[in-house]
């Protein structure tokens, strides 16, 4: 893609203190780019720095070096001011449906937050609005009128990427957006999120431990190894001719739901983790 | 006092609130009070401060309803006019309390950082003062007046009430939803009101009834010492004081102002007890654990010879009569020797409860209605729980989700093991030597280091690993495992599998794994069954039940997994698959 990227990620480093002098590195270094209406899948195991490098873009964790940039603007330490209004830009999608909605506030009220910064809209468009989006993601017309309480994990989060895409942001970080939710139900909020990415030309950060999923969804993966990219490209490219040890070693891992491939998996496996033993 | 704002949820707990009829007597009681202050005029006609002479020390009578004092004044009249004084005393305290408190504790825990270093510096400051002393140094400065002091004990009580709400903030500060708001650019004012504050509005009414009781005393202490309110006045404290010098020879008078106070002090302590009560009931309550009666088993007719394990017609409801649910229905299956069954299902399908059954370890309010399990030839009604539980550890080990969760944080791993070997009556070098085995069987590197180390100081995969050496400990012939890789990374996932399946091999151990995942199934199981809402759809060989899917449902979800699908798109939902098979929405 020619257009300049969406968002750069140049450099990055984030460390955390953990006490008596120690400092754990989550972010080593990272660079990436996200281009307009592109998916990036980052994959990557517990402790890979993938859900610090979504929160640095969100602004809710600090960078200890390095730059973000949002349509050619500096947000790595930006205001919380600016901040503010760069909601209206920059969503999320969290992992954990129960979680992310307040259980106090009715739908309508929290579909209504990312619009509120925008003084121009009357309550009637609001609510409009509101209507709208509800629609958009299938979920019955008095959704907004009550609770979270009332709705399964999968409704659940179709309400939280309502608010995501409500304010029609350009770049969505979705951190785990479908491993709380049951087979059935991820299917449909994966294609959900496929089909207002394409019609919206969203730009999206999927992050996820699922090299299936990320495969089915990205244009680019990128792979990310204890605070390191060890490795990055096209997603068709990434997932069928890994480069590094390491992605081969997690391809090789992920179970296949076919029990007579799965058998020549396991030995492909255990040859990918001698040779990432080797590497380190 | 504060009053939080009131979403429909909490019209419940005020329902959930007058149904505990201790919370209603101390309302009442306070209700009463509060009349009694408002319309005192009404109800005690006769002037607290008339004395007469000829009417010492009474006791009640028709014209004086509690009697009189040593000057002959009317002892329900100088109560009833005290109200008034004490209840503005409580509420000066109160509303500088929860002022102070509230904003000095929400502001510490949402902002953290220095802010919240200098009001916890600020708040041990005031902690350490003696609240009396300065309450007597402001009453030498302002001289009688009960409003300074009763302010001063305000600020001296909000620094206990804000140190509870920072922590019950600082808990709500890192809800997912509040990241979402601010990402979404509501402002920190605009957070607090909708997010922190109703979510700790249970905690304020609770601190705050709480701290009334103790202004409550306070303020009567006051005025039993004569510094509040200048002495013929009538207050509760006062009342006290002159029952106590005529305590010899007219005890009486002790009666009605000791009573009335302590009263008020224990209404305004059971209101706190209640409403805390009944702000967490709807998440604490404890299910009633049935005792169900112990059925004769009945031996199965078609029981195959060579199955170690064999469920039959297992049936699981919660609650009883018309709220009876069913949860399982007629789950059956036989298990060899080596073999491993993988139960799938999603959510709420009974795959877990089903396999807790078997343990005797189902959830409280939860109870198997019908089912006989036959483990190695011993037929054992389900209902029989001590038998189960004899069985538990030494024939049916079990392994869970959460390795970290299952070990106690506060022993070291090689003591977690000992304890479960110690039952096999071993002497302690055998133990210690038994640790080692089941910690190299299990291929955890450098046993020795691993046993002295606790569970924060090693990985999930190695606490998984330790789990199953564990459940190994007492050498079961049958393994649950409840989604045990579920919580795990791919990498180390394949591990544990690969291991699990070498042990059930070399020990011959009969595996039942509880899983969501088809990509487990595939990998481990000789054969599965698939669970929706609670009954088996069907049962097959893994090869099989993968490639020659039968039911509907099974071949939905199959297709459902991305794994299956061409990148980028649409995934056949379930829901789509079911309505094209069968014709109706699932």
């Amino acid at each position: 893609m020619s257009t300049s990227p969406l968002l750069q990620v140049q450099d990055l480093r984030v460390d955390f203190t953990q006490g008596q002098g120690k400092v754990f590195q989550a972010l080593k270094g990272v660079s990436l780019n996200i281009q307009p209406g592109e998916t990036v899948g980052l994959v990557g195991e517990s402790g890979s720095g993938k859900t610090t490098l979504g929160r640095v873009i969100l602004g809710l964790t600090e960078a200890t070096s390095g730059q973000v940039i949002f349509d050619g603007e500096d947000i790595t330490h930006a205001s919380r001011l600016r901040r503010r209004t760069l909601g209206r830009d920059i969503q999320v999608v969290f992992q954990d449906p129960y979680g992310s909605l307040n259980p106090a506030r009715t739908v309508g009220d929290t579909l209504a937050e990312p619009l509120l910064s925008d003084k121009t809209l009357s309550p009637r468009d609001m609510a409009q609005r509101i209507a709208d989006v509800l629609q958009r993601v299938g979920m019955p017309a008095d959704t907004a009128q009550r609770y979270p309480g009332q709705f399964s994990g999968g409704q659940r989060q179709r309400i939280a990427i309502a608010r995501a895409v409500i304010a029609k942001p350009r770049l969505i970080v979705c951190d785990e957006p479908v491993s709380a939710l049951d087979l059935s139900v991820q299917a449909q909020v994966l294609n959900l999120l496929k089909e207002l990415q394409q019609s919206m030309g969203l730009a999206m950060l999927f992050i996820s431990h699922d090299l299936t999923v990320v495969r089915h969804v990205s244009h680019r993966t990128v792979v990310l190894y204890r605070g390191d990219i060890v490795e990055q490209g096209d997603a068709a490219q990434v997932h069928e001719h890994p480069q590094h040890p390491y992605t081969r070693a997690l391809l090789a891992a992920a179970p296949v739901p076919d029990p007579l491939i799965q058998r020549e998996r396991r030995a492909q496996f255990d040859l990918a983790r001698q040779a990432l033993a080797a590497a380190h | 006092m504060n009053v939080a704002t009131t979403p429909p949820p909490s019209a419940s707990f005020v329902r959930r609130l007058l149904s505990r009829p201790l919370a209603v007597v101390a309302l009442l009681w306070l209700l009463l009070l509060l009349v009694l202050s408002v319309g005192a005029p009404v109800f005690a006609p006769i002037d607290p401060l008339e004395q007469d002479l000829l009417a010492l020390k009474q006791l009640p009578s028709a014209e004086h309803w509690l009697g009189t004092d040593a000057l002959g004044r009317d002892v329900f009249s100088r109560m009833v006019h005290g109200v008034s004084l004490t209840i503005a005393g409580v509420i000066e305290a109160v509303v500088m309390a929860s002022l102070l408190g509230l904003s000095l504790g929400v502001s510490a825990g949402y902002f953290g950082g220095l802010w919240d270093r200098c009001v916890q510096q600020y708040v041990s400051l005031v902690q350490s003062l003696p609240t009396m002393l300065i309450m007597l140094a402001v009453l030498a400065v302002f001289g009688q007046a009960m409003l300074p002091a009763m302010v001063t004990l305000g600020v001296m009580g909000s620094a206990g009430v804000s140190r509870v709400l920072r922590s019950v903030t600082l808990a709500v500060r890192e809800e997912l939803y509040i990241a979402a708001a601010r990402i979404s650019g509501l402002s920190d004012a605009h957070i607090i009101v909708r997010h922190v504050l109703p979510r700790i509005a249970g905690p304020v009414i609770v601190q705050m009834s709480l701290f009334a009781a103790i202004a409550v005393i306070v303020q009567t202490g006051i005025s039993f010492l004569g510094l509040g309110v200048a002495p013929p006045a009538p207050t509760w404290g006062s009342m006290i004081f002159e029952a106590s010098a005529s305590l010899n020879d007219f005890p009486w008078l002790l009666v009605p102002s000791g009573g009335v106070v302590a009263l008020t002090v224990l209404s305004f302590g059971l209101l706190g007890d209640s409403l805390r009560d009944a702000s967490t009931e709807s998440w604490s309550r404890p299910a009633v654990r049935q005792n169900v009666k112990a059925r004769q088993a009945v031996k199965p007719k078609d029981l195959p010879t060579d199955s170690l394990l064999s469920l039959r017609d297992v049936t699981i409801v919660t609650g009883s009569g018309n709220a009876m649910r069913t949860l399982v229905q007629g789950v059956s299956f036989d298990l060899k020797q080596g073999e491993t069954l993988g139960i799938v299902g999603e959510s709420g399908s009974g795959k877990t409860l089903t396999s807790l059954s078997l343990m005797g370890l189902l959830p409280p309010g939860v109870h198997v209605s019908a089912g006989t399990a036959v483990i190695n030839g011993e037929v054992i009604d389900l209902s029989n729980e001590k038998r189960l539980t004899q069985l538990r550890g030494a024939t049916v080990g079990m392994i869970f989700q959460e390795p970290m969760a299952a070990l106690d944080p506060c022993f070291k791993i090689g003591h977690q093991l000992a304890e479960v070997i110690r039952l096999q009556g071993l002497n302690t070098p055998q133990v210690q030597a038994k640790v080692m085995e089941l910690l190299e069987q299990v291929k955890i590197p450098n046993p020795q280091d691993v046993a002295q180390r606790y569970p924060h100081q090693i990985s999930g995969g190695m606490a998984q690993r330790v789990g199953i050496a564990r459940a190994l400990a007492s050498e079961p012939r049958i393994l649950l495992a409840d989604e045990p890789t579920t919580a795990l990374d791919v990498t180390v996932q394949a591990e544990i599998l690969a291991l699990l399946r070498s042990l059930s091999q070399s020990r011959q151990m009969a595996v039942v794994l509880v899983t969501h995942d088809w990509g487990v199934v595939a990998d481990i199981c000789d054969r599965a069954m698939v669970l929706r809402h609670g009954k088996v759809l069907e049962s097959a060989t893994v090869v099989d039940l993968f490639h020659r899917p039968q039911h509907p449902y099974t071949q939905a979800l199959l297709a459902a997994n991305p794994h299956s699908a061409k990148p980028g798109e649409v995934l056949p939902t379930v829901d789509d698959k079911l309505m094209n098979i069968t014709g109706v929405a699932a």
